[in-house]
């Protein structure tokens, strides 16, 4: 060992025994300072990407979440009843300052138009409740008070006390509703929450789908992917260059011509069962279903999805020196023993990659399930979509979905940082 | 140096490495190995070395099981091996970048041959802690192999190789990567290692220096042929052909023709620039061309007259000084390149450049090998 070469420096140091810079000012904070400009350069950098994202991404995923829970029609159309009804037990009926300001609300309202919307909330939930509101705000400007009298005049249907307590509940701004719809899960107007009727049971259910078929997705995209990846990593440069165009084929082609080769392919009176009628292992009557349900939706999200869990493998694959292997083998372990104990974990980085990329890809898919799903096949964004295109609840209710979706796309990022640590991860 | 012709210690006589025959091509149109015969004594330190391509690393992956052998047999042990998978093999190999296990620490990496052989966890653990020693890394078990410096790693990569006590050990350029002074350490390291344990050791590089420091015998190979297999003072001293010569240390070549063959001492060459020679006869096959090889440390200046049987004239071109000896280029013969190492002695001789000098050397240190 050399000797570091003794050159007589002594490094300054200020009185707290902190070393500085030659001018005197501490180390720390001078490499504070050189750090910091070069860190406002790399900042300047990103702004325009930020700046998109931010347009694009977070506004718009804020929106949709603020939405979800945003319920404003009786609070905002029905103001002075909404003050009102606060101290009111749900007991019996309400006093007459409620019915008072119910018919103050009734005539602003008729007045700006905007009663309509709070009838139709309420509408929503007692079915039958927007002629009553729209019918007494017509003749509203006719009564005399007690209103309460009046309006139980009217018509009988003020006296139901589930009307006032459901009022009395969608007083608040912001709402679980379209969560608890989104579980089925529902209020009772007195605001205990209850599971919904079976039959009106939907969403739970389809979560638990679109989670247990995205993993199933996943791991056929291993199996499938996994050896695919390791050729492609061994192969000669040429041979490896021509299977890689093939694998990459599918991103040049359309998706949609892609999942219409599959409907070809796999419908009943398909290529695959003509093939398997021609060969005799199954009869003409007997040709199976493999589209438009869960088997189609598999097949093809598989097919879909397999270049993605193929590239991470691939690129962490070809870093690992054959050296490796042949260490292990040397060292006495078989084929096997040297793949499980040294080659896997290697691949780790790319496999967990791949399939964290696969599965919330998966997770979120759209346009196969709803091409190739038939009924049992759909995945949570179908339905997601479809309500996206109904009256302004059912728009609630999606950005409620598309929430608890989101929701759960985290929770497993979470969870595989937890197991893997997402910074190992190598996406390529 | 052991002993002399670097031949077995042990008390057997048979070759404990043998190579039958051995070729090699990997594309089925040019052969990498032609046809290898090759012995390995028991205990042994035998060197390949080489210039890049001459297909030393596949003679050693021939030999872990790693590539097949095209045609020929090897045996270890008198047992053919070329159908033995590599792990049935029991050898142990240390990889020219080390191929440490980098998921796992030093411990596990040292484990490793220990556990798919079912040792017990105690016994592992009391041969970890060994080889730890034995390469004087005891306190690294827990690092990881990227916390370790590339001597540390070597150190660890021996270690690995050695740990499950096989006989036969192979290396492939396993010092490449580093520094000199880091490299002439482990040299001597890996050479205590060997004495003390007595295994063999077949060792691949194509650093010369290396090769002569280390190795009981050493084989020079060139294009897929050894050009010679002898201990490293006769490969320098004795080289068997132009191109050993060339190889291994340095040298002063000239071109001639034969004029006379005297007897087998001595022939008479006239230099294609017309200077008359006289030098040993080692490697004339048949022709009258001639390869004249003549080691720089053995030419004489300004010897007194009549004193050496070969004298030429030449100019200084260079004098460069390193220490122990100075090293000078001289034009001589039609060439420029001639070297000419004085050793900084007392009262050695001092040239300028541009000064006229007389060079002298003796018969026997002038060999005459193929053209
Ligand atoms: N896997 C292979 N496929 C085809 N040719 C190969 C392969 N490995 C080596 N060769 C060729 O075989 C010849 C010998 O290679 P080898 O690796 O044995 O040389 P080497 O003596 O170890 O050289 P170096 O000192 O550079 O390591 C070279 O010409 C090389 O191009
Ligand atoms: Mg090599």
């Amino acid at each position: 060992m050399a000797d570091i070469a003794a050159d007589g420096y002594v490094p300054e140091r200020d009185e707290s025994g902190a070393l500085t810079t030659v001018d005197g000012t501490p180390l720390k904070i001078s490499l504070r300072k050189s750090q910091r400009r070069a860190k406002r350069r790399a900042f300047y950098l990103v702004v325009p990407l930020l700046a998109f994202l931010f347009i694009t991404f977070t506004i718009p995923i804020v929106g949709m979440i603020v939405r979800s829970v945003y319920n404003p029609e009786v609070a905002n159309y029905l103001p002075e009843t909404s003050a009102a009804i606060g101290d009111w037990d749900g007991e019996e009926l309400p006093p007459e300052k409620v019915f008072a300001a119910m018919a103050a609300d009734m005539e602003v309202g008729l007045e700006n138009r905007t009663i309509g919307r709070a009838a139709g909330r309420i509408n929503r939930e007692i079915p039958g409740a927007r002629s009553l509101v729209m019918g007494t705000a017509r003749h509203v400007d006719e009564m005399q008070p007690p209103y309460r009298e009046a309006f139980l005049e009217e018509d009988e249907d003020w006296s139901d006390l589930e009307l006032w307590r459901l009022l009395k509940r969608e007083t608040r701004l912001i709402t679980p509703a379209y969560y608890l719809l989104a579980l089925d899960f529902e209020y009772t107007p007195r605001g205990d929450i209850v599971e919904r009727p079976e039959i009106y049971q939907v969403y739970r259910l389809l979560f638990i789908r679109t989670a247990w078929m995205s993993i199933v997705i996943t791991g056929a995209c291993l199996l499938l992917g996994y050896p695919v990846a390791h050729l492609l990593a061994t192969l000669p440069l040429r041979t490896s260059n021509l299977l890689m165009i093939l694998v990459l084929l599918p991103f040049w082609t359309s998706l949609l011509v892609r999942t219409s080769a599959w409907m070809v392919l796999l419908q009943q009176e398909g290529v695959v069962n003509d093939l398997l009628v021609w060969a005799g292992i199954i009869n003409d009557n007997g040709r199976i279903r493999m589209i438009y349900n869960q088997l189609g939706t598999i097949i093809a999200m598989t097919h879909i999805l397999l270049p993605f869990m193929i590239l991470p493998l691939y690129s962490v694959m070809k870093t690992i020196p054959p050296s490796y292997m042949r260490a292990a083998r040397s060292l006495g372990a078989n084929q096997f023993t040297a793949f499980v104990k040294v080659y896997m974990p290697l691949t780790i980085p790319g496999l967990a990659a791949g399939v964290l990329l696969v599965f919330i890809l998966a997770i979120g898919y759209y346009i196969t399930p709803a091409l190739v799903g038939g009924e049992s096949g759909i995945f949570i964004s179908n339905l997601i979509a479809s309500n996206m295109q109904g009256t302004s609840a059912q728009l609630k209710l999606a950005s409620a979905l598309a929430t608890i979706l989101l929701v759960l796309v985290l929770f497993f990022y979470w969870l595989f940082n937890k197991l893997v640590g997402v910074d190992r991860l190598k996406f390529g | 140096m052991q002993d002399e012709n670097g031949v077995a210690k042990g008390a057997e006589d048979r070759a404990y490495v043998r190579f039958e025959d051995v070729q090699k091509s990997y594309d089925g149109e040019t052969l990498v190995i032609k046809n290898l015969n090759l012995e390995i004594e028991r205990g042994e330190f035998l060197t390949m070395l080489g210039p890049s391509g001459s297909g030393k690393t596949t003679c050693l992956m021939m030999l872990a099981g790693f590539e097949s052998t095209t045609h020929g047999a090897i045996y270890l042990h008198d047992q053919r091996i070329d159908n033995v998978p590599p792990h049935k093999r029991g050898i142990g190999m240390v990889f020219q970048n080390y191929a440490l296990f980098p998921h796992m620490t030093v411990s596990e990496n040292l484990a490793f041959p220990l556990k798919v052989r079912g040792l017990s966890k105690s016994d592992t653990e009391e041969r970890v802690k060994r080889a730890l020693e034995m390469v004087e890394l005891p306190q690294f078990g827990d690092r990881r192999p990227a916390q370790l410096s590339g001597g540390q790693q070597q150190r660890v990569a021996v270690a690995r190789a050695l740990v499950f006590e096989p006989d036969l050990v192979l290396m492939d350029e396993p010092l490449g990567a580093l520094d000199k002074q880091l490299r002439e350490q482990m040299q001597f390291e890996i050479k205590h290692i060997h004495d003390n344990l007595g295994v063999t050791v077949v060792y691949v590089t194509h650093d010369q220096t290396e090769a002569l420091t280390m190795s009981d015998r050493v084989a020079v190979f060139n294009d897929g042929i050894i050009q010679q297999l002898s201990t490293p003072e006769v490969l320098y001293e004795a080289p068997d052909n132009a191109f050993v010569a060339q190889f291994i240390g340095e040298n002063n070549r000239f071109l001639g023709r034969i004029v006379e063959r005297v007897n087998d001492q001595e022939v008479r060459v006239k230099l294609d620039t017309g200077e008359d020679i006289r030098a040993l006869p080692v490697n004339l096959n048949g022709g009258d061309r001639t390869t004249l090889s003549l080691r720089p440390e053995r030419v004489l200046i300004n010897p007194d007259e009549g004193a050496t049987p070969n004298v030429l004239e030449g100019t200084v071109q260079e004098v460069i000084y390193l220490g122990d000896h100075i090293r000078t280029r001289l034009a001589v013969a039609g060439h420029d390149d001639f070297i000419v190492k004085i050793p900084n002695a007392a009262g050695h001789p001092s040239l300028q450049r541009g000064q006229a000098a007389r060079l002298g050397w003796t018969i026997e240190d002038c060999r005459a090998l193929d053209a």
